[in-house]
């Protein structure tokens, strides 16, 4: 028998947790089991343990027997050690006098033999009987959170977020990569299913962002540093250098029309390459801030990126007194403090070109869906009519759907909005070119408000659509019909047979991925990415803007692909969630942080390990000391040091090692 | 550079003129090729209809012939050889009851396979171990304004595309550019001939052949460069066929190490292009205007 | 008629008996709807099912993934012959996955199948339908489901008999035999064929054979021990 100090009064509850647990342990059999272990006053099984009767169980007994530790046997720490402690508490006693013990995830829901499992549940339960007789009564620390908040990302969920975090009456950092804010949504012409035009309900937002006195907009910037903790981040900000003084430029654009190439000649960006630009532009008329930027890759006053000052400068000598073009300038970094981060960083499109048999870059007629937009858009290269590559109008146009999705070869999963983008498309280039228009699908997914409708509507426009994944796409034709055409092969899944349709334009439904440096963005702010390379939230349910790092939130495609009103609900989150935080003013730390014990040799090996800088030495005791509001309780420090002289509270030894036994005893 | 040669039963056979082209062509080029002591059938796609067991034992036989050999690597110029051999040695590695199968059928006459000997098409030794700039320094009549379609076929890209790209291999394009030939684009380069279907289910697999023939005739091909004796044969055989129920479409078919013959200044007679239904002959310095002219 | 020798009659005799499902699927310009309509229910019942085969397809080493089938049809869209079959490949996966084992092994489709593996590289979800192809395939020689005369699995057959007698396969006695178990016709089809193959040195009836030819034979049966025990 194991000896307990004398005055230890443990009580002990087992939770049925309706079946999900009572299904495959047996609970009273748990109960009566440990109630006759060493320092068990009572032991009880009850149906809900986290309901309000058996919170009130824990502080009545508390009271009545006089019980100075307790144990839950029940679900997940993650969900209701909080309200354990909380009801501990209540009973009187120091929350940390309670330990919790998972026999729902780790038990009842992984086994299969109701035996075994009731074995196992006793040895959980034994090993935290054992382990709380030496729990220690800790305090909560409060923190202040800096109610500052930074979103990385300039598209319509970042624009959302920083806006309502503004109204709010919050300070906000706005950082954006490209030149301008808008994101992908800039670039499309109408938004499904209602077909309002993308510009009309985007720029309005834009601008208020680009006027708002609590926003501070940098944009072409990136975050590049961020340390510190929730409530108190430091985060360094690159800011790349546009050869524009962005507080001088009004935005006339004197300095586009007066450049020394009098025809734009350069691969225009936001145009997905259809159109042309300038070496000095502004990506697009709406684009905030309203401030040009010059590419020096191109610019005749570079060469391959370096100042060679040999051009004329029309530009300068059309800005004037202005004096907003500034060719030496630098690349500039900025530290800024902030309590919360949201990360709204996107996604990128799918690239047409990994799924060769589609032909696109080989079969110039075969456009990706984002061109499309642009070509269908009045302010695009064509002002918004379709002409081909060859200069033809289309008279008949394939849209391949699931181009970089539902493909184990490329990217697995759905992403989401491609079903009604391709349907949105479809409408448009009929209306545009009266076109016939083949929709290939593997299914349409129309789940949203309106969507389903909207399908039906183009069902009743005459739009076809053949059930099936396109086998390819090809330039020769076996018919006088197909000659000269594209021919898109594919199997008609519903009649049942093969069928070869020649059309003049390809589109390519393409795929959203995550962006090429979401690891680095990934590691930059702390978070995890599911294995697609997606952020990934804290619960997939119940706390989709969360991360696992406090303070941390992310909103829109960056987290999955999703549709403009789902992102925009979810900024919505993120903000409330930053919200939360700063409105309360303080975060509460979990006491399980690291403590230098007095026979620290000064060996400072502990000093370079820690992630978190909270281990600094001091010179007059030649000792390690810990900042307690810096630690997180990783016990990185804990396990190396050498002379074994730091511990952590929660995670003393005798009580890892008191617990390790109790698994293990019989 | 030595090699363990797989010829398989085809370039005995109605390939005769693929080996006939392919051995002078490796000497010329100094590699050194040792032909599979007492080879059997590789266990080709007839086989693998019948019993995908069985196959694989077969091949099994022939990869442990090839390590015994000593020669660490063999060559098969058949692309069905080649994926049967490969895909036998896929199995041995990825089904642990295949792999005992095989070990047992073998042991039955006293051989034994590990599961190592690589096994290459000679494309990929002649680019990757050659190298292109050796072959470059051995021609001595470019193929100077020759058009040729690159046809791959099927089974040496798919389903293991190991030493060239599965949607647009690359290799022979190379190969015959540093030959000196113009290639055609040539969209189906890996679509299927039809296999053995010209034989046993003609309509069907003839208008395969057609396909592929019409294609390379439309973009001005003088020659189809095949890697396979039965693409070679179906491509080459059915032009009367052809011509009664599509119409002519006669481009003469040969094999890549003909053209390599042919540009390293080896004789026709030397290189088996007598062999060929659709004959192909073809002098450098050729008028821009004169082709081919069908027998 | 030129028409009559480039389509063997053996391809048509070789056709699997009609049934409603086995209408052809492309109806080439000349060709005439036929214009008799018999009645014959097309439903399936339960009992139609040959329970458990899918599910032994699927334990076959390669053929594994058939479950995961999401029926998108890139198989057919990119199978060079789905054009001819009464099944197109994905039906056969549908048919093969929901145990229709009577309708998958009498499908002509088995048989069109000429392995180049197209299906197999594109399929989205790595399913490797060649495989599956010559499992049913195997499994129709097995249960000899297939038309009298019917050359592909005869061809099958004959090359898997002649590997294990010599261990090589001579071509042209493997056709002739062919020709002389489906029909004379289609070698009469062939005479243009077999003369440019004589007049190119291609013609051969020796038989190629192996030193070891016994070594095949013991291999074989060393196979078939171990699927016995």
């Amino acid at each position: 028998m194991v000896s307990i100090k004398q005055d230890i009064r443990i009580g002990f509850y087992v939770c049925h947790c309706g079946h999900n647990i009572a299904s495959m342990v047996d609970c009273p059999e748990v109960a009566s089991y440990v109630e006759k272990l060493p320092g068990v006053v009572l032991s009880r099984d009850y149906k809900y343990m986290c309901s309000d009767p058996g919170q009130e169980l824990i502080q009545k007994d508390i009271k009545e027997f006089d019980l100075n530790r307790v144990v839950v046997a029940s679900c997940s720490p993650l969900l209701h050690e909080h309200t354990f402690r909380t009801a501990v508490a209540a009973g009187g006693l120091n929350p940390f006098f309670f330990h919790m013990v998972n026999i729902r995830e780790h038990d009842s829901w992984v086994h299969t033999d109701r035996k075994e499992a009731t074995a196992k549940a006793k040895a959980l339960a034994r090993a935290a009987i054992r382990r709380v007789a030496h729990h220690k009564a800790l305090e909560v620390k409060q923190v202040p959170v800096n109610p500052d908040v930074l979103v990385v990302g300039g598209g319509i969920a970042g624009i959302h977020a920083a806006l309502t975090l503004a109204n709010a009456g919050k300070k906000v950092y706005l950082v954006e990569r490209e030149p301008s804010i808008g994101g992908h949504m800039a670039k499309f012409d109408k938004t499904f299913p209602t077909l309002d035009c993308a510009a009309c309900i985007l720029t309005p937002k834009m601008s208020s962002v680009g006027a708002h006195e609590n926003i501070t907009l940098w944009s072409y910037s990136e975050v590049v540093k961020m340390d510190g903790y929730v409530g108190n981040y430091t985060v360094m900000v690159k800011r790349k250098a546009r050869f524009i003084n962005e507080d001088l430029c009004t935005g006339c654009q004197e300095c586009v029309a007066n450049c020394i190439y009098k025809e734009p000649k350069f691969t225009d960006e936001f145009n997905e390459g259809l159109g042309k630009r300038k070496p000095v532009y502004i990506p697009f008329p709406q684009a905030t801030p309203q401030v040009v930027l010059i590419d020096p890759d191109v610019c005749l006053n570079f060469k391959r990126g370096v100042l060679t000052d040999k051009c004329k400068k029309t530009c300068v000598e059309a800005c004037g007194d202005r004096k907003a073009i500034d060719f030496k300038q630098k690349e500039q970094f900025t530290e800024i403090k902030v309590g919360t981060i949201i990360v709204a960083t996107g996604f990128q499109t799918f690239d047409a070109k990994r799924v060769l048999p589609y032909g696109y870059g080989v079969y110039p007629n075969v456009y990706t869906a984002m061109e499309v937009e642009r070509l269908v858009n009045a302010s695009g290269p064509t002002s918004g009519e379709v002409i081909l590559r060859d200069g033809r109008q289309p008279k008949a146009i394939g849209i391949i759907h699931c181009v970089g999705s539902r493909d184990k070869k490329t990217n697995r999963w759905c992403s989401r909005v491609c079903c009604m983008y391709s349907m949105k498309l479809a409408h448009l280039l009929k209306e545009h070119t009266g076109a016939e228009i083949y929709n290939f699908y593997i299914d349409i997914r129309a789940p949203g408000k309106g969507y389903e409708e909207f399908y039906d509507k183009l069902n009743e426009e005459g739009v076809h659509f053949v059930r099936g994944r396109v086998g390819e796409v090809t330039d020769w034709g076996m018919t006088p019909e197909e000659e000269g055409k594209l021919v898109i092969r594919v199997e008609d899944t519903l009649a049942g047979f093969v069928r070869r349709i020649p059309v003049d334009m390809v589109v390519l439904a393409t795929g959203l991925e995550p962006q090429a440096d979401a690891q680095d963005v990934r590691r930059l702010f702390n978070m995890s990415c599911g294995t697609e390379g997606f952020f990934l939230e804290r619960h997939p349910k119940l706390a989709p803007v969360n991360t696992f790092t406090d303070g941390i939130f992310i909103a829109g495609c960056c987290q999955g692909p999703r549709d403009i009103p789902d992102t925009v609900a979810q900024a919505g989150a993120a903000a409330a969630e930053a919200m939360v935080l700063i409105d309360k003013g303080h975060v509460e730390q979990e006491p399980n942080t690291a403590y230098v014990l007095p026979d620290c040799c000064g060996c400072k090996s502990c000093l370079p390990l820690c992630p978190y800088t909270a281990i600094t030495f001091d010179e007059a005791t030649k000792k390690a000391v810990i900042n307690e509001a810096l630690c997180k309780g990783c016990g990185t420090c804990v396990s190396s040091c050498p002379s074994g002289s730091i511990a952590q509270n929660l995670f003393e030894d005798e009580e890892v090692f008191s617990e390790i036994e109790g698994v293990l005893a019989d | 550079m030595k090699y363990s040669y797989f010829p398989g039963c085809s370039l005995k056979g109605l390939g005769r003129a693929y080996e006939e082209s392919l051995l002078p062509v490796m000497k010329h080029l100094g590699v050194e090729l040792q032909e599979l002591d007492d080879w059997n059938c590789c266990g080709a796609t007839a086989y693998m209809a019948v019993d995908e067991v069985k196959a694989c034992v077969l091949a099994a036989r022939n990869l442990a012939l090839a390590e015994k050999s000593g020669l660490n690597q063999v060559m098969a110029p058949c692309a069905a050889c080649y994926l049967v051999l490969n895909k036998a040695k896929h199995y041995f590695h990825d089904y642990p009851a295949m792999k005992a199968t095989m070990d047992r059928a073998l042991n039955a006459v006293g051989l034994h396979y590990s599961g190592d000997t690589p096994v290459r098409h000679p494309l990929d030794i002649l680019l990757n171990d050659v190298g292109l700039e050796a072959i470059k320094q051995k021609v001595e009549k470019p193929l100077k304004g020759l058009k040729v379609a690159t046809y791959y076929g099927c089974q040496i890209v798919r389903p293991y595309a190991t030493f060239d790209d599965q949607y647009n291999p690359t290799t022979m394009d190379r190969l015959m550019e540093a030959l000196g030939a113009t290639l055609v684009h040539y969209p189906l380069k890996t679509k299927c001939c039809g296999g053995s279907l010209t034989g046993t289910l003609p309509e069907a697999g003839i208008r395969l052949v057609y396909i592929l023939l019409n294609e390379a005739k439309k973009r001005g091909a003088d020659c189809i460069a095949t890697v396979c004796p039965l693409c070679q044969f179906n491509l080459d055989g059915y032009h009367s066929q052809l011509k009664a129920q599509y119409g002519d479409v006669l481009v003469p078919t040969v094999y890549f190490t003909q053209l390599m013959g042919l540009a390293f200044g080896l004789s026709d007679k030397e290189l088996g292009l007598n062999r060929a239904a659709v004959p192909f002959k073809w002098r450098p310095p050729l008028p821009a205007a004169a082709t081919p002219v069908p027998a | 008629m030129v028409k009559s020798m480039t389509t063997p009659p053996a391809t048509k005799k070789a056709t699997v008996p009609t049934r409603s499902s086995d209408r052809p699927n492309v109806q080439r310009p000349g060709e005439e709807s036929v214009p008799i309509m018999k009645m014959r229910p097309t439903i399936k019942y339960e009992a139609d099912r040959v329970r458990g085969f899918g599910r032994e397809i699927m334990s076959v080493p390669g053929c594994e993934q058939l479950q995961s089938c999401i029926q998108c049809g890139t198989c057919s869209g990119v199978c060079p012959l789905s054009i001819y079959m009464d099944h197109t490949p994905r039906q056969v996966m549908a048919l093969t996955r929901a145990d229709f084992k009577n309708e998958v092994l009498r499908s002509r489709t088995i048989w069109l199948c000429a392995s180049c593996y197209a299906c197999t590289v594109e399929c989205p979800q790595e399913i490797r339908i060649t495989d599956i192809m010559y499992e049913l395939k195997q499994r129709a020689i097995l249960e000899g489901i297939f038309p009298k005369r019917f050359p592909i699995p005869i061809l099958a057959y004959d090359f898997s008999e002649m590997v294990k007698k010599n261990g090589r396969i001579t071509e042209m006695i493997l056709v002739i035999k062919l020709f002389m178990k489906t029909s004379w016709l289609a070698a009469l089809g062939n005479w243009r064929l077999g003369i440019d193959l004589i007049k190119t040195g291609r013609f051969s009836l020796v038989t190629e054979k192996i030193k070891h030819h016994g070594d095949i034979a013991r291999m074989m049966d060393a196979v078939d021990d171990q699927k016995g025990s």
